[in-house]
């Protein structure tokens, strides 16, 4: 037993935190930040934060991260950053030439206080910011939120930068939320196919999945272009998928901008994506091809087909609200029991959104907002599940108790395919009921008896 | 790419100015003290290097912080003691099992390695301080777990804010009775890397931990094992050999490492050291104040770890000893050798660059060797010049302004426990002998003439010598892996192995023979090219066969 000093027993914590469903804001920033064209996210703190960020990702995707720091030393945590910021623009800019410099902070600077905008400015004026490049930055104090507040953060940074025209250019903006590479490209797919033009943003797809070619970009040609951006503010309208992760940016540019927004749920499953296309759909005054209703079609009858492995089976899932949302819907669309959701980021609302999906089910959902997976794994010991749903830090419970893993969400950190395979949209969602399904059915027959052990299922 | 045999085009001199040319004046002054060219020759000292400095800002340093260094490095491998970081909870979420110190919980079953623990201080916190929760949290964790220990790591605002850690140790300490609770004030801002994060937990651990376990051992030829952290389980293969050969080793700082081996590692009668960096300051500490002495030994390469067993035997003086290491080493040699003997004709005259943090760049230089592989360029993150130029060097470092305020404990021969284990006159004789007691003499001896080495190596520099120097393996850690290999030259992380290991000890020799032929003998480097992108012009047309 690995977590063998798991205590069945469960005790109220008010302040230990034992194994987060969380981490901190600024890896998220970093996250968004990549998703910008020739953009180098940079760390307005001391540098161990940006080492720490850039493992995570690189461990996640495989892939180079490429970000700066300012490099803190105990001088400048004291009497403050402004000159480690200044310097550091200078040497990006001169030795790594980006388009962006996307800077967040730490706990050290906000603690202390820098002011991001009031150092851009003193860049600007002091000559470090080449013409044409952008420099372009927020706040993510690690003590406040998580991960997907950072996250968010940076993408209302970068909805910032919108300068109406006052024009409508009939594009639609799509703010996916924190998902994979792949699941953005997805959603550019899904989006073709209806006929909807769409500004994605963040948009990791091709910066985060690039491929061996004998030569390393450290800025490969994905990513929202700037001049994407700044044309934001004349779309006809924004999708913002997940509440949590890019409602704020939404809602600025309807304010600011009115650019009328919409949030929805992060189009996982079968019931989210419906919602997704059909407001799209309403958005750009277009109808939806056949071909996306096949697709559609082809869930349907996944469910259908397989439908008694799926059926009041109990699941455990940890993660992020946008993404446990979406899965928790997906789990009783297809009669699975969401017994345990557990998310380390704040928000009450993220209990009272899981509570009202399963509120007229015949059993009992517990969930809880800034819990842990310590937390998590004793109510399994009370009470066992069939499967675990989350990140890879769920292999120690999956082992100790024997339940299968489904290895979804950040991070993954010892499995491959996350960042090719997309979990959004239909085809996402047959994915998911593929890797669902091969979970349970080498388990039954890991588990069958000789006699009972059968070829076909 | 059948890969054309490369000469070198540039001058070592050539090669710096080319690293240096693209950086601001100030930057390119910086880094010129911090990038050179190695001209150690028996007759003459090799030039200083500009080392344990700032970092530049921007540069993308490949460096991490002091927490790391403290609670990543030391003391995150003891299995028994509860780990609580004081911070928000990014710190203690990215050092949760992401070094692969492997664990063995022992009888009592106590390990805690699985386990993140953290105050994640909230604004509130930070407005009105967290000593309150950190308190609660101490105590929490004591009624669940009732664990030997608890240590306490503080973070980048912990020190901003002015929490006092040490003080709401003291008193839980106190009220537990049973239980050691102590602080290690490592915020992410001190020092300049993670090198003061080791300075930091070796004092102490030092302070509140050794020489706690006062129950005599009586067990033969008792040795500590210092700065050795059972990455992919280096430490259980050395473990083994030393076993094999009849030493007991009481303590390793700290792979696998246990509350009681750190409590009892004054009744060792040797200290040897692994990790120069990380941990001779305990090395020193344990001499001063009980008369342990201390030598530097290496456990990576076959050859080097016979030399370190013998150095221990000739330490010891016995011949049982001696007699048994020459026994193990003529055991296990034969099965190196022959896996040697089978990869050296691919591997002989290939060329390595190895960039880790503040030890693994010189000791792995011995494993290429083996192979017949030669290093070009070498450096470290985080050390400092006298693990680049050897510990002669010492009484002329400087403290920087950026390092003055990590601590410097005074430590003094215990007036009970201090006794020396061995008279001045066989230290003498050892010492005529060509015994070299606390002594190491850094990476650039061992490195030829020419050879390019450069401190703090970053990202702008590593593709610029990947691709000046096209080295046959590059090595370093996750940070660089993917841009090495995207630029398709094979790379092999020394920090994390790659999910391998271990590397350590006879086997681990055999580990890494294996692994270095696989890796750049993959074909995988051979098919970056598209057949149409190898001959993009139509020539003719295809006639269907």
């Amino acid at each position: 037993m690995l977590l063998r000093h798991t205590p069945t027993e469960v005790k109220e914590r008010k302040a230990l935190m034992i194994n987060p469903a969380k981490t901190c804001q600024p890896i998220g920033a970093m996250y968004a930040a990549l998703g910008i064209h020739g953009c180098l996210p940079h760390s307005h703190g001391s540098q161990g934060c940006c080492a720490y960020h850039r493992s995570a990702l690189t461990r996640h995707y495989k892939e180079p991260i490429s970000a700066a720091t300012s490099s803190f030393t105990e001088g400048a945590s004291v009497f403050g950053g402004q000159a480690n910021l200044l310097q550091a623009i200078n040497n990006i800019f001169t030795v790594y030439d980006p388009e962006v410099i996307a800077v967040h902070t730490t706990c050290l600077s906000e603690t202390i206080g820098d002011d991001l905008p009031q150092i851009f400015d003193k860049a600007i004026k002091t000559g470090k910011v080449p013409e044409g490049k952008t420099v372009l930055g927020c706040p993510t104090p690690s003590y406040v939120g998580s991960h997907v507040t950072g996250f968010s953060n940076m993408v209302k940074a970068m909805a910032q930068l919108a300068e109406p025209s006052g024009k409508k250019s009939g594009k639609v903006n799509v703010i996916p939320g924190w998902v994979e590479p792949c699941d953005m490209a997805e959603i550019k797919r899904l989006a073709g196919l209806v006929g909807v033009d769409i500004t994605l943003f963040p948009d990791t797809s091709g910066v985060l999945d690039a491929p061996l070619t004998g030569e390393y970009k450290m800025f490969p040609d994905g990513g929202v272009t700037i001049p994407e951006l700044k044309a934001c503010g004349d779309a006809v309208g924004t999708l913002a998928l997940g509440e949590w992760c890019s409602a704020d940016a939404a809602r600025w540019l309807d304010s600011k901008c009115k650019v009328p927004c919409s949030v929805l749920d992060m189009p996982f499953g079968l019931a989210a994506t419906d919602r997704f296309i059909d407001v799209l759909r309403t958005v750009a005054g277009v109808s939806v091809p056949d071909s996306v209703a096949v697709e559609r079609g082809q869930l349907v009858d996944m469910i259908s087909d397989m439908h008694q492995y799926f059926y009041g089976k109990r699941v455990a899932l940890y993660g992020d609200p946008d993404q446990l949302i979406s899965m928790v819907e997906f789990l009783l669309t297809l009669d699975m029991i969401p017994a345990y959701v557990v998310t380390g980021t704040p928000g009450k609302k993220f209990e009272r959104r899981i509570k009202e999906l399963c509120a007229d089910k015949p059993f009992e959902v517990k969930v809880k907002a800034k819990g842990d997976m310590f937390l998590m794994h004793q109510w399994i010991k009370n009470e066992p599940v069939d499967l675990l749903i989350g990140n890879t830090y769920g292999k120690y419970i999956s082992r100790d108790e024997d339940i299968p893993l489904l290895r979804w969400g950040f991070p993954i950190l010892d499995r491959q395919g996350h960042q090719y395979f997309p979990t959004v949209g239909y085809k996402g969602g047959l994915r998911l009921l593929e890797k669902m399904l091969t979970l349970f059915l080498d388990r039954k027959d890991r588990d069958d008896s000789e006699q009972t052990f059968e070829l076909v299922l | 790419m059948a890969k054309t045999k490369k000469v070198v085009q540039f001058m070592p001199t050539d090669i710096k100015e080319e690293l240096l040319a693209k950086y601001p004046p100030k930057v390119a002054r910086k880094r010129a003290k911090q990038i050179m060219i190695n001209e150690a020759t028996e007759s003459e000292a090799p030039p200083e290097i500009l080392a344990n400095v700032r970092t530049i800002p921007g540069i993308i340093t490949m460096r991490g912080c002091t927490y790391a260094g403290c609670k990543g490095v030391i003391m995150g491998p003891t299995r028994d003691i509860v780990n609580i970081t004081h911070g928000p909870i990014g710190c203690g979420f990215y050092s949760w099992l992401t070094r692969r110190n492997q664990t063995d919980a022992g009888e009592d079953g106590e390990n805690y390695m699985p386990y993140c623990f953290s105050t994640d201080m909230q604004d509130s916190d930070i407005i009105f301080g967290g000593e309150k929760k950190l308190a609660a949290a101490i105590q929490e964790a004591y009624d669940l777990f009732h664990p030997k220990g608890i240590c306490v790591f503080a973070t980048c605002p912990v020190g901003l804010i002015g929490d006092d850690i040490h003080a709401v140790c003291k008193k839980k300490k106190a009220e537990f009775g049973d239980c050691n609770v102590f602080a290690f004030s490592c915020e992410g801002y001190k020092g300049v890397s993670q090198s003061a994060g080791h300075h930091i937990a070796n004092n102490q651990v030092f302070t509140h931990l050794v020489g706690e376990n006062t129950e005599p051992r009586t067990e033969e030829y008792k040795i500590n094992l210092l700065g050795e952290y059972n990455i992919g389980g280096d430490g259980f293969e050395i473990d083994r050999i030393l076993k094999k050969c009849g030493i007991t080793n009481l303590a390793t700082f700290s792979g696998n490492s246990s509350y009681d081996q750190f409590a009892s590692a004054q009744h060792a009668d040797l200290s040897c050291v692994m990790c120069h960096r990380s941990i001779n300051y305990v090395a020193d500490m344990l001499e001063t104040k009980y008369g342990i002495p201390w030598i530097k030994v290496n456990f990576i390469g076959a050859a080097s770890t016979a030399k370190s067993l013998r150095k221990i035997g000739q330490y010891f003086g016995d011949k049982k000893l001696i007699d048994r290491i020459e026994e193990v080493i003529a055991e296990e040699m034969p099965e190196v050798e022959a896996v040697a003997a089978d990869v050296r004709p691919r591997t002989e005259g290939k060329t390595a660059m190895l960039f880790v943090g503040g030890s693994r760049a010189h000791h792995y230089q011995d494993l290429f060797s083996e192979m017949g592989m030669k290093t070009l360029s070498a450096g470290y993150e985080f050390a400092h010049r006298d693990d680049y130029e050897g510990r002669q060097v010492i009484p002329n470092l400087t403290v920087d302004a950026d390092s003055r305020n990590i601590e410097e404990i005074d430590v003094e021969a215990d007036p009970e426990l201090y006794s020396p284990r061995k008279k001045p006159e066989e230290i003498k004789a050892l010492e005529d002998a060509g015994y070299q007691f606390k002594h190491y003499e850094g990476m650039n001896d061992q490195m030829d003439k020419g050879t390019i080495i450069i401190d703090d190596l970053n990202q702008y520099e590593a593709e610029k010598l990947v691709e000046l120097l096209k080295p046959d393996i590059f090595c370093a850690g996750i940070k660089e892996k993917f841009s090495i290999q995207k630029s398709g030259v094979p790379m092999k992380q020394l920090h994390s192995y790659d999910s391998g290991g271990p590397y350590a000890g006879f086997k681990g020799a055999i580990n890494f023979y294996k692994e270095i032929d696989r890796l750049v003998n993959s074909k995988v480097w051979s098919y970056m090219k598209a057949p149409w992108q190898e001959n993009p012009e139509l020539t003719g047309t295809f006639v269907w066969e």
